[in-house]
């Protein structure tokens, strides 16, 4: 198991630096550029080769990427151009990292607490009305763009019935900050009110991001049981006398979730890349917002920093998914 | 001991378990009604061995999840009674069969690893019947699970108890669901195909440990099975089955010295066997169950039967009991023509 662990780790160090690679060369091929996205297009050549040349733009592409490999290797990844002219790249990273992880953690939980139960009820009831209105619904989640519902859900409770926040991760609310995460900064610092409001603000964008990985994990769950609610296995466990209740945890649920464990992995990802239209819509303040401001301005350092940070976070948590996925299916322990 | 005191011994006492005219009709949106049971009636007395004999799709297996109330939910229709110990099984409700099942019917199945759970531990995985039946928390339960799995002939229980049904062989897999079967000691025990997925030797096995198991506990067991051999072996009353009837029924003595049904004849005729020349031909019964006439008007075998009379495609063959003997042919093997007799 701990070989296992560590090679995965090793894996990851060789992913990443490929991608470091890729994603420099990449960047640096965009049409447009730092200068222009600083200067605007009106800009005298002269002034252009100035900066340029101040940044470290004017060198050759390989010697950029040795410097910057060298520098990052020891902590410092540059100063943002564009987002927050002058920050050091990774301050930003980390001042908005506890933002866009809380956002994550709620709709997944969301997504979690709604597409399993629901799979579940509906595999159980199959062909009912609930589980073809749950189908439907689903296949709304995932076909509705994002940003649309996110828009929708900010217009009627926000702005017409006014019953949560339009934008932002806290209101006018003078909080402790301790974690950098809002939820449990208000419960760490017992600051009740600080929390709630931090909640609220929560609820519409998780709401949004979770709609697509809500949608996948109902339908994997729905399959699954559907698969298992057939095996022999389940057979034998009535013929048991077993009580419902051990039937469906034990027997069924059990084996059920496995593939939807993997699922929920694999959707931390596309939460990633969802949150990038959700934190913009909802000036939430996230590396996803950051993002999206960073690549309007051509802002290298920064958008290299996050992109990176984004794809060691999703094999950090693939990896933990494997480990998990080892813990509960003894197959993959006993082998 | 002869047929006749063997007849006495195991024919006495009531019966543990009665069944009347079980009928089950599979029903299917858009296709026509399937009658995979049709009429079965059977008695099964304490400590008695019974088999259900028959090819795929004969209904033997339908029979007993029937009796044991583990047909899908929705989509069939069950007439007739299954009276256990006075009470008809077929009429309780779904808790109150579930009280009874592990309880007073246990069932071991065909393919031991799919029918263990993948990611309990064994020990769980008889305990959980102990604690649902006994009301035994989990650790006092334990050693009785330990008991239960040596007694199987389980080596090194202990460690078992732990492992997961892949770690387990295939022999040892079976032995550990009759375990689970058996935990609270059943009075009827139903066994489908339980040797079918296993290698002979290991079938040898586990059939000399249910011939003990039932002896020793005087549980009364159903032997579901397509293979004579099994029945050779182990039963003292066989039913055998065709499309959904039971056609022969017989002490196991009587039935394998003189079969007369058609059908249990050809069975026994298809066994190849050891000491026949070499180079003799195998001897199928022609045919498959595709072939069947509907009971209504006629004798299902009738297509693939070796001595089909006229009558046999025109009414339906009535089941004449005697003593502990019954048939359901118009035309049994080894007795005169009864052509004449049967159409006037």
């Amino acid at each position: 198991m701990l070989r296992f662990i560590v090679r995965r780790l090793a894996q990851m160090v060789g992913v990443v630096f490929v991608l470091s690679l890729l994603l420099f060369l990449w960047l640096r091929l965009l049409p447009g550029g730092t200068v222009s996205a600083i200067l605007g297009d009106r800009a005298t050549p002269e002034s252009r080769a100035r900066l340029e040349k101040a940044l470290g733009l004017d060198e050759p592409l390989w010697i950029q990427y040795w410097r910057y490999l060298k520098r990052a290797l020891t902590g410092n990844f540059g100063a943002s151009t564009g987002v927050l002219p002058g920050r050091d790249a990774f301050d930003i990273f980390l001042a908005r990292f506890p933002a866009t992880i809380e956002l994550s953690i709620f709709a997944i939980l969301i997504a979690v607490l709604l597409g399993i139960p629901m799979g579940y009820l509906a595999a159980r009831r199959r062909a009912s009305l609930f589980d073809n209105s749950s189908i439907i619904v689903s296949l709304i989640g995932v076909a509705v763009p994002v940003f649309f519902l996110a828009f929708l859900l900010q217009y009627i409770f926000a702005v017409k019935l006014g019953w949560l926040p339009v934008s932002g991760r806290q209101g006018n609310i003078n909080a402790t900050r301790v974690t950098g995460f809002f939820v449990l900064d208000g419960l760490l610092t017992r600051e009740w009110d600080a929390a709630w409001d931090a909640l609220k603000h929560l609820i519409l964008p998780a709401l949004t991001l979770s709609t697509i990985p809500f949608a996948v994990i109902f339908r994997i769950t729905r399959a699954s049981v559907l698969e298992v609610l057939d095996e022999d296995f389940v057979r034998t466990a009535e013929s048991k006398g077993l009580t419902n209740r051990v039937i469906r945890g034990r027997h069924v649920l059990r084996n059920a979730l496995l593939p939807v464990v993997t699922t929920i992995g694999l959707q931390v990802g596309g939460l990633l890349a969802g949150a990038i239209l959700t934190e913009s819509v909802f000036s939430f303040g996230g590396i996803g917002e950051a993002l999206a401001l960073a690549f309007e301005h051509r802002d290298y350092s920064v958008l290299q920093v996050l992109i990176m940070a984004s794809a060691a976070t999703f094999v950090l948590v693939n990896l933990i998914v494997d480990i998990l996925y080892a813990v509960i299916d003894p197959r993959v322990r006993t082998r | 001991m002869t047929t006749r005191a063997y007849a006495a011994n195991t024919r006495a006492g009531e019966p543990l378990l009665t069944v009347r005219d079980l009928s089950v009709t599979f029903l299917r949106q858009g296709e026509k009604p399937f009658t995979a049971v049709d009429g079965v009636s059977f008695d099964v007395r304490p400590g008695q061995t019974v088999g259900l004999v028959g090819e795929s799709g004969s209904g033997k297996s339908v029979t007993s999840l029937a009796i044991m109330g583990l047909l899908p939910a929705r989509g069939n229709q069950v007439t007739g009674t299954a009276k256990f110990d006075g009470t008809d099984l077929l009429a309780l409700d779904n808790n109150a069969m579930r009280d009874r099942r592990g309880r007073d019917l246990g069932m071991i199945f065909q393919d031991p690893l799919s029918s263990l759970n993948p990611v309990v531990p064994i020990g769980i995985q008889v305990t959980e019947v102990l604690e649902r039946h006994k009301g035994m928390s989990r650790k006092a339960a334990m050693p009785k699970a330990r008991e239960m799995l040596d007694k199987v002939g389980i080596p090194d229980p202990d460690r078992r108890l732990k492992d997961y049904p892949q770690q387990l062989s295939g022999g040892m897999r079976q032995r550990a669901l009759i375990a689970m079967a058996l935990a609270c000691e059943p009075r009827l025990l139903i066994a489908d195909e339980p040797t079918t997925a296993l290698d002979v030797t290991i079938q040898a096995q586990i059939l000399q440990l249910l011939k003990d198991l039932v002896r020793d506990s005087g549980t009364a067991l159903i032997m579901i099975t397509h293979d004579l051999g099994v029945v050779a072996g182990l039963c003292d009353e066989v039913n055998v089955m065709y499309g959904g009837r039971i056609v022969e029924r017989g002490l196991r003595h009587d039935l394998f010295a003189a079969p007369r049904h058609p059908y249990t004849h050809g069975l026994l005729g298809s066994i190849p066997r050891l000491d026949g020349a070499r180079g003799e031909p195998l001897h199928p019964i022609p045919g498959s169950v595709a072939d069947n006439l509907p009971w209504a008007h006629a004798c299902a075998f009738a297509p693939r039967c070796s001595q089909p009379l006229p009558v046999c495609r025109e009414v339906t063959p009535d089941f004449v009991e005697d003593g502990p003997n019954a048939l359901r042919c118009h035309n049994p093997v080894g007795q005169p023509l009864r052509d004449q007799e049967v159409s006037s």
